[in-house]
């Protein structure tokens, strides 16, 4: 009897650990966060951590403009709008292009396939912020600096090796059957490809599209980098301006600015925690 | 005129097949071809025309005014000789072999304790997807939590604690400890790497190895020593030279927090290639410092094929069956 408490004992202590360590080495996380949503409604004292007041004066960016001393930090809307039209279009343009590059290399016998695939994972691997200095003058020459357009080309092309060869695991997943059905209803391919493929794939499609939104939404170093006017900064540009000119001012109104550029981030962990883990790795490749 | 035997008639189908072959292998190769095209397109404007740019660039001497004129190995030369490199490269190898330990290490800490410790499949799965926060959080909020916690004034939060602790007075933190700052931060964002891949592979160690290693009476360490590190060799493998790779050339979080200073104390090979070309306009320059990271990296890249495999690149966690 004593000996299988023992026993029991000694499974449970270890177990009990984890739990205790789990939590301390998370509590960083939990205390930073929190921070950052107590801060951006209350009025404390510079970066003190207790919160004092509840005030909503820290949002005030969303409907005054922020002045500090003389010089008047621009409207955030027109911004927010900037940073959308270059997630979403990030979104789109890599969809379309990996949709169809994945179903050429899932579905297409040609000569040099297997090269391609090697290439694709090749890409993915290998690092393109390497070629930050090359790119700003290929988009120069393109006369795409400083404008939207080149950030999101830039990513688009980054992004699609991984892309692409996620969307060719989705299409090979469908069985033949749906497609040589189509054909014999004298579909040809491009029309098979949209009418009766693509449908089937909407959850795998989505799953890459929300990482690809999530991925152009927070994009810094390529936006910071190619972009100087102030009427197509993003919100990682205004953001990072903001804390040059308010650290250690009022890091109430940076948290409650730097909340507002996490909403999708904070709506994508509420909606998405079971899926999350599963699809994630493909949208892992962050800056490090 | 030859007998038409059996056998000629055979070879003249076969060639008319062939002929029908060839056509049918063409019309399939175009088709995939205009599938193919705006992949391609885009590869080869933004991944071949920058190698090949990089190149070229690091052979000029273009400055702001983007005019090529070549000036040979100068570049090159000046790398060798400039009075910062050592320290630049001191940090380099500083940064990414101590985040690196960081990132697979505690990675591992953390797949063990939410994939084998924790049964329950939720709470687990809480932890995982808490951990993800850092990485999914836009940099510059993650930049800016960063900020405030070291924040020099008695306000910052690790001055708080030390003087709660120890009395001490505050501490400009990212001034005296920039490489230190830097590499926690970095590390913190990188052990959610580890983590999906090392819990991803135990998840996949067939049960029956664990229930046999509790019937011989083997306690939780002998488990992990003997079961969970052997089958996770090759993730681990896979993990440290992935996360060397991105650490050599990734600089965003570094640009964020210490911009490289005070002077050149947490100055990377990547961010210093990036500050010549963007900071000092010296583009011929920084491209001769990028074209060391390209080599580099695209080693790295060919020896991670070469030891993984190419389907198995993409799926690491599946590295240890």
């Amino acid at each position: 009897m004593g000996l299988i408490q023992k026993d029991r004992l000694e499974t449970i202590i270890p177990r009990v650990m984890v739990y205790v360590v789990l939590v301390i080495v998370s509590l960083p996380l939990f205390i930073a966060y929190g921070w950052l949503f107590l801060n951006s409604l209350s009025d404390g004292a510079f970066g003190g951590i207790i919160p004092n007041k509840f005030t909503l004066q820290n949002w005030r960016f969303l409907w005054s403009e922020v002045r500090i001393g003389t010089t008047a930090f621009q409207s955030i809307w027109p911004i927010t709008w900037n940073t959308f039209v270059l997630a979403a279009g990030i979104t789109v343009i890599e969809i379309l292009i990996a949709a169809l590059s994945g179903f050429a290399l899932s579905r297409m016998k040609f000569a040099g396939k297997d090269l391609i695939m090697k290439l694709t994972i090749f890409l993915h691997a290998f690092p393109g912020v390497a070629l930050l200095i090359a790119l700003y003058i290929v988009l120069q020459k393109l006369n795409l600096l400083d404008k939207l357009l080149g950030v999101i080309l830039v990513k688009v092309a980054l992004e699609l090796p991984m892309a692409t060869w996620m969307m060719k695991g989705f299409f090979d997943g469908i069985p033949w059957d749906i497609e040589w059905a189509s054909y014999i209803d004298g579909c040809n391919r491009l029309q098979t490809w949209w009418k009766i493929i693509i449908p089937q794939l909407k959850p795998g499609i989505a799953a890459v599209a929300i990482f690809a939104f999530m991925s152009g939404w927070s994009e810094f170093i390529y936006a910071f980098t190619f972009i100087y006017s102030p009427e197509n900064y993003t919100l990682a540009i205004y953001l990072k301006n903001l804390i040059g000119d308010f650290k250690m001012l009022d890091y109430g109104l940076l948290c409650a600015a730097g909340l507002f550029y996490m909403i999708p981030t904070i709506l994508f962990f509420i909606f998405s925690q079971k899926s999350l883990m599963k699809v994630s790795f493909g949208g892992v490749k962050g800056p490090n | 005129m030859a007998p038409v035997t059996e056998r000629s008639v055979m070879l003249e189908r076969d060639a008319q097949l062939e002929e029908k072959n060839l056509f049918q292998k063409l019309k399939d190769t175009c088709q995939a071809a205009s599938f193919l095209a705006p992949f391609l397109i885009m590869i080869i404007l933004f991944f071949a025309v920058p190698v090949i740019l990089t190149a070229v660039l690091a052979f000029s001497g273009m400055d702001f005014k983007l005019q090529w004129n070549f000036v040979g190995l100068d570049n090159f030369i000046r790398i060798l000789k400039d009075p910062v490199i050592p320290q630049v490269a001191a940090n380099t190898l500083v940064y990414v072999v101590f985040t690196c330990i960081i990132n697979v290490g505690f990675g591992f800490l953390l797949a063990v304790m939410t994939a084998y410790f924790i049964k329950n499949e939720s709470v687990g799965l809480f932890f995982r997807t808490l951990w993800l926060l850092p990485r999914m959080t836009p940099s510059v909020v993650y930049a800016l939590l960063w900020i405030w916690f070291l924040e020099p004034t008695e306000n910052g939060m690790l001055n708080i604690i030390f003087k709660s602790l120890f009395d001490m007075q505050p501490h400009n933190w990212i001034q005296d400890n920039p490489m230190k700052v830097i590499i926690f931060a970095n590390g913190m964002i990188g052990a959610s790497f580890g983590m999906i891949v090392f819990s991803a592979a135990i998840k996949s160690i067939p049960e029956d190895y664990f229930r046999a290693a509790m019937v011989d009476g083997a306690n939780d360490f002998q488990i992990i020593k003997n079961i969970i590190i052997p089958f996770l060799k090759w993730p681990i493998m896979f993990a440290t030279i992935w996360q060397t790779l991105s650490l050599l050339t990734s600089y965003e979080y570094i640009l964020l927090l210490t911009d490289g200073g005070p002077l050149f104390d947490s100055e990377v090979l990547s961010l210093f290639a990036y500050h010549k070309a963007f900071a000092n306009f010296e583009f011929g320059y920084g491209a001769a410092s990028a074209m060391v990271l390209v080599i580099i990296g695209a080693l790295i890249t060919l020896l991670m094929l070469k030891l993984f495999g190419y389907e198995r690149m993409m799926n690491p966690s599946k590295l240890g069956n």
